[in-house]
């Protein structure tokens, strides 16, 4: 009886439904509101992704390892590309961490919202937090592929520093602009499903127009403002001046980089807003 | 001082549906839309270009009031946009024109299952489910027994809920939505599964919610049983739109009806000169003339007909059928005791009371006929009455009407002696 005496006098309604038109308001209240919901499919991701697999978490390590091998096998010693002092598998292994999360975010989160059609279309919540929580779910990858790059430098001798406090700024960097391209790629994704299929490939492109296999002095100096255009330079190229202390990086492009990244963040998520009305009916 | 918890104002729901071959596809590609591109833009710069897609209305200018309190019954045929309206109040889908405003916290469940993951455990998935429909996690952690005692699952919570039996999957996911302490909660045709025992129990669980706490039910339901029992007021949508609204038992009789509502008492046009029925009707316990009925009060059936000269071996008879057609049962006057003879000249009136508790919920019709079985036809009226039998003859069910037969039989149960083999 409580509740019906409280809540008798509301004059005003708790929630009205209007049809949206144009761009809608990001909503960032309600997103903190549903902050639980967030850890919760957090932890749901990270227990589905390695649930009734042979190695579990042991993939995470072996994919980037042999993958850092491979890479270091074709470009180190074939193609004999520059390393900018560092041995060839300590850098590209550094370059492909910062990749890795980067790129693996991207394709997970873009299948994330159809991989929940079923929540999406049938129980309301902020849809953001679906492809946001695919990026704190693989930073559980992230962080083995840390510790494994923390094991190589202590193999190559490379004593730590305290640049390597540096590493959550760039992280948050990293992380920020992984969201926004996300956030474009799970929109997208519901409306045109050979977006999926797109991104495999697209990715393969992105990251060899990023420093990953070679490091940015190799790129003339001249392009280096168009080049930085690409986020994913400034955290890769951050990353790496943090572990080997050697890197391109200038302030300008550092700063280029974080304005791409807020650009990328926000563009995304009002272009996600726009489009999530229509989840529901197409999904 | 408002006592409205939620109100609707003229609520619109459109969908395109596509024409051109590539957009028959539900999704399209980005492919498509590229290589369409130019013709598009084209198009519309032209304003000529031919229409690509129709229009179709799941909603019309819907609106409606629900106090507080108030359990509102939603109903209607396949497609008639029941399950639109409550993913438009459940914010799942956007109106296209309208609205609704909403006073206080709405919890939904709309389908079974929905926000459970196969992969996880049932107190995963309770965590899972509850902060989907909004709960924080200290305020599941708080309701988490009651919602396991509720759902009878306790030696099952640590086991994946791909494992659950069905009925299992209900239990959870009906126990996690009751729980949640929604001031306004919309539930759609989720008692259509599990077991009877279950169904009770979750009615019982609405019942309480409604008469203890004050809450705000919306039910959509093709359960007529369950409507009517719990429902005091009903919406019945067609097409997309309200075609009627008020007292559950005067709307589920439209809807049963077919939107046709027939009149209780009937006057025929005399068929020939030897004998014909002049009217006929139904009518209630105090005689009024009436079309719907309790399940637990008689129908009286009345009708007058001019014997014009004497026709020996004359009876009047009647037959009930279903909605479907079917024959209920066929009642003549030579059954009458004591015996009730119509063969003799002049205008006879006769009655003859239906008992009750023996039809089902649902639509019935009446033939009506003058006749000497096998011999002569003199008058027939088919489908001349229709009246609605409204809640379940000995109390609610549980299950669909089709599934309980065509009668209620007053079986009487007991305990017995170990049957002789």
């Amino acid at each position: 009886m409580r509740s019906v005496v409280t809540q008798a006098p509301a004059a005003k309604p708790t929630l009205r439904i209007r049809p949206t038109k144009g761009w809608a308001a990001l909503n960032v209240r309600e997103l903190w509101r549903y902050r639980d919901l967030l850890w919760i499919l957090v932890n749901r991701d990270i227990k589905l992704l390695y649930k009734q697999t042979a190695l579990g978490f042991g993939w995470v390590a072996l994919q980037p390892l042999i993958g850092a091998n491979i890479l270091a096998l074709i470009f180190g010693r074939i193609a004999k590309l520059p390393s900018d002092g560092a041995p060839y598998l300590l850098f590209v292994f550094c370059g492909l961490t910062a990749w890795t999360y980067f790129s693996n975010s991207m394709q997970r989160a873009s299948n994330s919202l159809i991989r929940n059609s079923q929540l999406v279309s049938k129980v309301y919540f902020p849809r953001m937090l679906i492809p946001l929580a695919t990026m704190f779910a693989v930073l559980v990858d992230f962080t083995v592929m840390i510790v494994m790059l923390f094991v190589f430098m202590g193999i190559y001798g490379f004593p730590p520093t305290f640049r390597l406090l540096a590493i959550p700024g760039f992280l948050l960097l990293m992380m920020l602009a992984a969201s926004g391209v996300a956030l474009w790629f799970s929109a997208l994704s519901v409306k045109y499903r050979d977006t999926s299929y797109a991104l495999p490939f697209f990715a393969q492109i992105w990251m060899y127009a990023s420093p990953v296999v070679y490091p940015t002095s190799m790129v003339p100096a001249r392009w280096h403002t168009v080049y930085a255009l690409n986020p994913a330079v400034g955290f890769i190229e951050g990353f790496r001046w943090a572990v080997l202390g050697h890197s391109a990086l200038n302030l300008n492009i550092f700063l280029l980089t974080i304005v791409m990244s807020l650009f990328l963040l926000f563009s995304g998520a009002f272009f996600f807003r726009r489009v999530e009305r229509g989840f529901a009916d197409v999904i | 001082m408002s006592d409205i918890a939620l109100s609707v104002d003229q609520l619109s729901k459109s969908f395109k549906i596509a024409h051109e071959s590539i957009r028959r596809r539900a999704y399209r590609t980005l492919h498509d839309d590229l290589v369409s591109l130019p013709s598009r833009l084209l198009s519309r710069l032209g304003r000529n270009g031919r229409a690509t897609s129709e229009t179709f209305w799941a909603l019309k200018n819907i609106s409606f009031e629900v106090k507080r309190g108030e359990v509102v019954g939603v109903i209607g045929r396949n497609g008639a946009g029941k399950s639109t309206l409550l993913k438009i109040l459940n914010r799942i889908t956007e109106p296209t024109s309208g609205g609704a405003d909403i006073y206080g916290r709405v919890g939904a469940l709309l389908e079974v299952g929905t926000g459970f993951h196969p992969e996880l455990t049932g107190r995963e998935n309770i965590f899972l489910n509850g902060a989907i429909l909004g709960m924080s996690r200290a305020e599941i952690r708080k309701k988490f027994d009651e919602i396991v005692a509720f759902a009878e699952i306790e030696q099952f919570l640590d086991t994946p809920v791909k494992r659950y039996s069905s009925g299992m999957y209900v239990r959870l996911a009906f126990a996690v939505a009751a729980h949640l302490d929604p001031e306004i909660l919309l539930v759609d045709e989720v008692l259509a599964v599990g077991d009877i025992e279950f169904q009770k129990k979750c009615l019982g669980k609405m019942e309480d919610v409604v008469a203890n706490e004050g809450r705000t039910i919306i039910f959509v339901s093709h359960n007529i049983d369950a409507i009517c029992h719990l429902c005091s007021r009903c919406i019945l949508l067609r097409h997309g739109e309200i075609e009627k609204s008020g007292k559950t038992s005067d709307v589920v009789a439209v809807y049963l009806g077919g939107g046709q509502q027939q009149a209780p008492v009937v006057n025929f046009k005399l068929a020939n000169d030897e004998a014909g029925f002049q009217v006929a009707g139904l009518y209630d316990p105090e005689n009024r003339p009436a079309t719907s009925f309790n399940a637990n009060t008689p129908v009286l059936m009345k009708c007058s007909f001019v014997v014009r000269r004497a026709i020996p071996g004359l009876q009047v008879s009647f037959s009930v059928f279903n909605f479907k057609g079917e024959q209920i049962f066929y009642s003549t006057s030579s059954m009458a005791s004591p015996a009730l003879p119509v063969e003799s000249a002049g205008t006879h009136h006769v009655a003859a009371l239906i008992p009750s508790g023996l039809l089902l919920p649902g639509r019935y019709f009446i033939n009506l006929a003058l006749h000497i079985p096998n011999v002569h036809l003199y008058d027939r009226r088919e489908q001349s009455l229709g009246f609605q039998i409204i809640g379940s003859p000995g109390g609610y069910h549980g299950f669909p009407s089709e599934e309980l037969g065509h009668v209620h039989a007053d079986v009487q149960w007991r305990r017995s002696e170990e049957s002789s083999r």
